[in-house]
């Protein structure tokens, strides 16, 4: 049985179901709670869950259960002499390293856990980086919303910030440096783009068999990078934007890509009232319009950043995204084929499956 | 001693106390006192910068209250979320 967790703006719903077969809600935590992402660490079967109240301010609470109690992280907090609070957490991710996990949130912050989750601590390094009075967030805030770790060496990790660009270490988060050569932000004035770091990254993701390969959903672009993530190249011709957030790969096919474009950056819905996923199997030469059985008419979702997944890889691979319609749609056959696996849930923003 | 009076999931954070007596002049006086009693807390009314968080209310007895509100030996406290949200 395949478990999406998805995080809407009223709580965290757990779907039950198989491609082919129908999803249901199976639980739901944190009700009435905006969950921004939700995931769970195949290494230990912990669930997280990046939780921002309104009032109470955001929180990861961590779960061996589901059906049991969450408990409240420590340590994910900034220093008390920071400007302003934390504002979001935007991710979770799994790191090379047994029990060692990276958060990312805003404003443009990384937090690293060593026990499993249970306890957090802000990269300082990064905290401290000199350029960050100069940093600017995008319209969901400054968010570390990419951490792409490198598989088999901890000691090397990119991540990607809206809107601050992609940011680089080669020795675990002691040192940083920019990431950004040939990202083309059409937003600035010409004369600023070439030196800026108002660099609005929507989605970045590491090839796994091939860690020096990334795909990047870009403000206004999507992008390829073939060495680590120092340059980046133009992969958008073939769609019908280069605007869009979310992203995915196959991660045993390195010349994979998918993306979900929408209009434009002033229109922020699937183009022509159609839903359609695009897929390029040869590292973005081309892309293939994905989307049988998906709505076809008067459809105009927003799929956010972190509400697109994968699940295995190949012809059979799982791929689930959702909307802030409150829509959830699913392939069993890599995208061939979709189905509605869910439909009237709160505003969609995280899908990942457990 | 003012009365604090607090809501879920305050309440349930402070132990599953829905009031509690605690010493201090200033309003931001009980909230420390009850961060330190009650560690779970910590976070949730108070932000990093000890500010409380923007959509919080503090009442003290019947009027909005702010950190520095001084109180009186009986004043009753109520921690109650903003009417704010979608």
């Amino acid at each position: 049985m395949t478990e999406l967790l998805v995080g809407t703006k009223k709580g965290l719903f757990v779907l039950h179901g198989e491609p082919g077969a129908g999803f249901e809600v199976g639980a739901r935590a944190f009700a009435g709670e905006p969950v921004e992402y939700a995931m769970r660490d195949a290494r230990t079967g912990r669930y997280f869950a990046c939780v921002t109240s309104a009032f109470y301010g955001p929180k990861v609470f961590y779960s061996d259960d589901l059906g049991g109690e969450w408990a409240q992280a420590a340590g994910i907090e900034l220093p008390e002499d920071a400007e302003k609070p934390l504002e979001r957490l935007w991710t979770v991710v799994p790191a090379e390293d047994d029990d060692h996990l990276y958060a990312g949130g805003a404003p443009g912050v990384l937090f690293e856990s060593r026990d499993g989750g249970a306890t957090w601590e802000l990269n300082k390094p990064f905290w401290d980086q000199p350029t960050r009075p100069d940093w600017s967030p995008g319209a969901g805030g400054m968010c570390t919303h990419s951490i792409a770790t490198w598989p088999g060496d901890p000691s090397r990790v990119a991540l990607a910030i809206s809107a601050v660009g992609v940011w680089l270490s080669d020795d675990g988060g002691q040192t940083w440096r920019h990431g950004n050569k040939g990202m083309y932000p059409r937003y600035m004035p010409e004369e600023a783009r070439e030196e800026t770091i108002t660099l609005c990254v929507h989605n970045m993701h590491r090839a796994p068999k091939r860690p020096e390969r990334l795909f990047m959903q870009f403000h206004g672009g999507v992008y390829r990078s073939d060495d680590a993530g120092e340059s980046w190249t133009s992969i958008a011709d073939g769609l019908p934007s280069d605007f869009g957030f979310p992203m995915v790969l196959d991660p045993d096919d390195p010349d994979s890509a998918y993306v979900i474009p929408l209009v434009a950056d002033m229109d922020r819905v699937t183009p022509d009232g159609r839903v359609r996923v695009y897929e390029t199997r040869d590292a973005g030469a081309t892309w293939t319009e994905r989307g049988d059985g998906l709505p076809s008419n008067n459809a105009y979702l927003t799929i956010l950043r972190q509400a697109f997944c994968s699940d295995g890889s190949g012809p059979n691979m799982g791929l689930y995204f959702g909307a802030t319609s409150g829509d959830v749609f699913g392939s069993g056959d890599a995208g061939a084929t979709w189905f509605t696996a869910a439909t009237k849930l709160p505003p969609v923003h995280s899908v990942r499956v457990a | 001693m003012a009365l604090v009076r607090l809501r879920a999931p305050l309440s349930e954070l402070a132990g599953g106390r829905r009031e509690l007596e605690l010493e201090g002049t200033t309003v931001l006086d009980i909230l420390r006192a009850l961060e330190h009693e009650h560690p779970g807390v910590k976070g949730w009314i108070l932000d990093e910068q000890g500010n409380i968080r923007e959509h919080i209310n503090v009442f003290v007895n019947k009027e909005y209250g702010r950190a520095g509100t001084r109180l009186d030996p009986d004043a009753r406290l109520h921690i109650i979320p903003a009417i704010s949200g979608g």
